[in-house]
């Protein structure tokens, strides 16, 4: 009998762990790509913010799920066009853009909440759990597993996609070119700009998306601030995975492991233990994770450096 | 049509701010021939054919190609014209293969790759042609220098272009392989390609060239068939005077041990061992040559040395004082300057001006800082004193080294080591990439430091460098000294033997130091 409820513990802190990793998958396959064609967007955080926000505030008008995230989509696509003008065709430098899109991110959205909506107070519709047949019958590992929200699935596809994208298309090719060698690139009569545009782009729109999943399918309500730093732990994933995108999923899930823990370990009453030290966790394992891989020898050679022609 | 010439660039000028690279330039290349470009670094002959290959745009001067006017904007239009370019620095991405760098920018980007096995099969179809050796599913990064220049000129082939243009292909080549490429434009022709190519050697370009043109300060000033010439003619249409091909030697009266290397062993970048027990003095006041084919540990004995490798065992020591296991920034503070192989990752900043490039390892000494501070003044003067006396082509101390040609890029990083007034000079390929007028000035001037007393250990793959400049030469073969030498030309083929790795018969060679350990 004790075994059973480990199994089944371990079970739902798994599949807690997959839900709770879902934004940080789509940040971070995001920042993948955007990295691979060599432009470090330190934003992520601004846009998935962007991306909570505007999803939310449409659902709330329209009480559309869909118009939610495609209106969160065209959020990231704007913020990432903003990202890309500066970074990419002024050449400014990516950190400083980056930085300045975190806060405007943050700027703007508790600004438009606190304006027009912290005193309704009312939450919205969220992306309903969606039982696959079968496998949703499996004892234990079926409920935890298989009764989720079509974007924690997703995920899945999110990232064959991507490594498909960068492995095996023409596209995606040119993309681990341009961050290596953008002059290589641009001899082969390939624009470098257009790509990394493409790249910072894609990047951006699921990032958006990995932000209207906490209105639209974790919590029903927005909150300033809300994303609390999953930008940035996307931003430590990609480094860790050293910019593969298998890679890092399986790191978002170790972190998304991390939050659940943190969850699961408040929950116990006699631990002794402030809370608050609990909350800290994922982000004290963030720095010991960038501590310790200190090799950054798969990092894209021209990461975070504009591209000039001669 | 016969007289039609092929290809025909006329009067073609191009400026970078004031710097006159091109000044009316004019070239006639037939159709089926090796064309050879000669001329002093900085002589203009890389920047013309950038122009010719779509790189750069000429500000005047008009090409014509195959009878019709070309006006080209982009690389990839040069390629479709079918004239392709080997550069002086590849334009490969190495962590992509090398059916992947060529399948780069040929398919739509919206396609699904299912060309590779069908490319990676011409391709080798194409390798085994010419007996290229290239594998197409090879990483470029886990290529040495001659297989990346192969596959550099695969690419060229393998897009199918009828005019290739090489600048300066053997410079960083071992004999062995300068002697393959060779053979391989000769082929090229006899397939009925054209072939352009750049270099500062006088002796491949008597070899192999059909015709040769000189170019100076931005003018093509001399242009000839190849049999009705000789390298003395070449050089002085170079140089303008008369270039002394042989160095009044004297004797050496080596001093003190300056430097002292027991028993060294370290590993290459891929953890195997590279140098194995290697032992040898370099006295005050001579120059000791290291022979041997690339690739047998000369490159690691130069990096374990200057301090950027760690050397697994043994000792170095620098006037009596173990080194080992030092920071490069203390080995060279400790009178060691160092002209490394791979001038772009170890010599200079691209991006940055000359004056910071030149203050590199000092810029935090008098006179270049006061007070905590870069004094500007002195620090231009010092640049302004050092492009002078190696005679350095620039636009100004502030432009950017990147701006300047190969060749003078090499001349600036000599004179600012030799300026360090080291002990011990740790010498990598010393002339690689500049001209013959030059390289007889840098050649000479390695010889006064000899008189003044320095200890100097000269790594290189040119035999004709170490013959000229050696007091003794070493030969390192697969790690290891197998050999000591006299630098006499009569005994060239002894070292011959001794760098691929067979012993000559006889008691001539002295035994290898470190016997004991093998
Ligand atoms: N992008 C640039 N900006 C400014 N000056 C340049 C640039 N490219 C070339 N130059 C200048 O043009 C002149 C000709 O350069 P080029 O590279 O053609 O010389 P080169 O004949 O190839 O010499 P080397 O034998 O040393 O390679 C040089 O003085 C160089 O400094
Ligand atoms: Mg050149």
């Amino acid at each position: 009998m004790q075994n059973v409820v480990h199994l089944s513990f371990a079970v739902t802190t798994v599949a807690a762990a997959w839900r709770l990793a879902t934004p940080i998958v789509f940040a971070a396959i995001g920042e993948t790509i955007s990295e691979r064609a060599g432009v470090i967007n330190i934003g992520v955080e601004g846009i998935m913010l962007l991306g909570a926000f505007t999803g939310f505030a449409t659902v709330f008008a329209t009480q559309d799920l869909w118009f939610g995230f495609a209106a969160a989509i065209g959020a990231g696509l704007l913020a990432g066009l903003l990202f890309a003008f500066f970074s990419i065709t002024i050449k400014a430098n990516q950190i400083v853009v980056g930085a300045a899109l975190n806060l405007l991110g943050l700027g703007l959205t508790s600004f438009l909440f606190r304006t027009y909506f912290v005193s309704t107070g009312q939450g919205v519709q969220i992306a309903p759990a969606l039982d696959i047949p079968i496998l949703s019958d499996i004892p234990y590992i079926g409920p935890a597993f298989f009764r989720q929200n079509a974007l924690v699935y997703s995920t899945v596809l999110v990232v064959v996609a991507a490594r498909f994208l960068l492995r095996r298309t023409a596209f995606g090719l040119t993309l681990r070119a341009v961050g290596e060698h953008p002059k290589a690139v641009d001899v082969a009569g390939l624009s470098v700009s257009l790509y990394r545009y493409c790249a910072v782009l894609i990047g951006s729109a699921l990032a958006a998306v990995g932000g209207a999943y906490l209105t639209l399918a974790h919590a029903n309500q927005f909150v300033e601030a809300m994303t609390s730093g999953r930008g940035f732990i996307a931003l430590a994933v990609v480094v860790f995975a050293r910019w593969s995108p298998v890679g890092a999923f399986f790191v978002s899930l170790l972190f998304g492991l991390f939050y659940a823990l943190q969850l699961v370990l408040q929950a116990e009453p006699n631990l002794g233990v402030p809370y608050q030290a609990l909350q800290a966790l994922p982000y004290v394992v963030t720095i010991i994770a960038l501590v310790v891989v200190r090799n950054r020898t798969d990092a894209p050679s021209m990461l975070g450096v504009p591209y000039r022609k001669a | 049509m016969a007289d039609q010439p092929f290809l025909r660039m006329e009067n073609i000028h191009k400026r970078f701010g004031n710097v006159v690279a091109s000044a009316g330039a004019t070239i006639d290349v037939r159709q089926g021939e090796i064309y050879a470009l000669l001329g002093e670094n900085g002589a203009g002959k890389s920047v013309l054919m950038n122009i010719l290959c779509g790189v750069l745009t000429p500000n005047s001067g008009e090409i014509v190609f195959r009878g019709a006017p070309l006006r080209l904007g982009s690389p990839s239009e040069a390629i479709r014209h079918r004239i392709g370019m080997v550069h002086q620095h590849f334009m490969l991405v190495p962590n992509l293969t090398v059916v992947e760098n060529y399948l780069l920018g040929k398919e739509s980007p919206f396609a699904v790759l299912t060309g590779l096995k069908e490319a990676a099969a011409r391709i080798r179809a194409l390798s085994d042609h010419y007996g290229l050796d290239v594998r197409p599913e090879a990483y470029i990064r886990d290529l040495s220098v001659g297989e990346r220049q192969r596959v550099e000129i695969l690419k060229v082939l393998f897009h199918g272009i009828d005019l290739l243009v090489l600048d300066e292909p053997t410079a960083v080549l071992t004999p062995q392989e300068t002697n393959r490429l060779l053979d391989l434009l000769r082929v090229l022709v006899a397939d009925g390609k054209t072939v352009i190519f750049i270099s500062h050697k006088l002796d491949e370009v008597m070899r192999v060239s059909d015709r040769v043109s000189v170019m100076r300060d931005g003018k093509v000033v001399f242009t000839t068939d190849t049999k009705s010439t000789n390298p003395r003619e070449l050089a002085r249409m170079m140089v303008g005077r008369d270039v002394l091909m042989d160095l009044p030697t004297k004797a050496a009266t080596p001093g003190r041990t300056v430097l002292a290397v027991e028993n060294l062993h370290c590993n290459n970048d891929i953890g195997l061992p590279a140098v194995r027990g290697v032992s040898f003095e370099v006295r005050a006041g001579e120059i000791v040559g290291v022979a041997g084919v690339s690739g047998n540990g000369q490159s690691e004995l130069a990096l374990a040395l200057a301090g950027l490798i760690p050397a697994t065992e043994g000792a170095i020591k620098l006037n009596g004082e173990n080194i080992r296991g030092l920071s490069p920034g203390e080995i060279g503070r400790r009178a060691m300057a160092h002209i490394p192989e791979d001038r772009h990752k170890l010599a200079i900043v691209l991006p940055l001006p000359l004056t910071e490039n030149v203050i590199l390892q000092r810029y935090n000494q008098a006179p270049f800082a006061k007070g905590g501070l870069l004094a500007p003044e002195a620090i231009a003067r010092h640049t302004r004193d050092l492009l002078q006396r190696f005679k350095v082509k620039a636009g100004g101390v502030d432009s950017p080294i990147q701006t300047l040609s190969g060749g003078n890029q090499q001349k600036l990083v000599v004179a600012r080591e030799l300026a360090r007034r080291p002990d011990f000079l740790l010498i990598s390929q010393l002339t690689r990439g500049i001209d013959i007028g030059a390289m007889e000035f840098v050649m000479q001037e390695i010889l006064k430091q000899r008189e003044l007393g320095k200890a100097i250990l000269l790594i290189s793959t040119e035999l004709e460098e170490l013959f000229a400049l050696s007091d003794r030469i070493l030969v390192i073969y697969e790690g290891r000294i197998v050999g000591e030498m006299p630098p006499d030309r009569n005994r060239l083929d002894e070292i011959g033997l001794l760098m691929a790795g067979n012993a000559p018969a006889g008691g001539a060679v002295r035994p290898p130091l470190d016997e004991a350990r093998l």
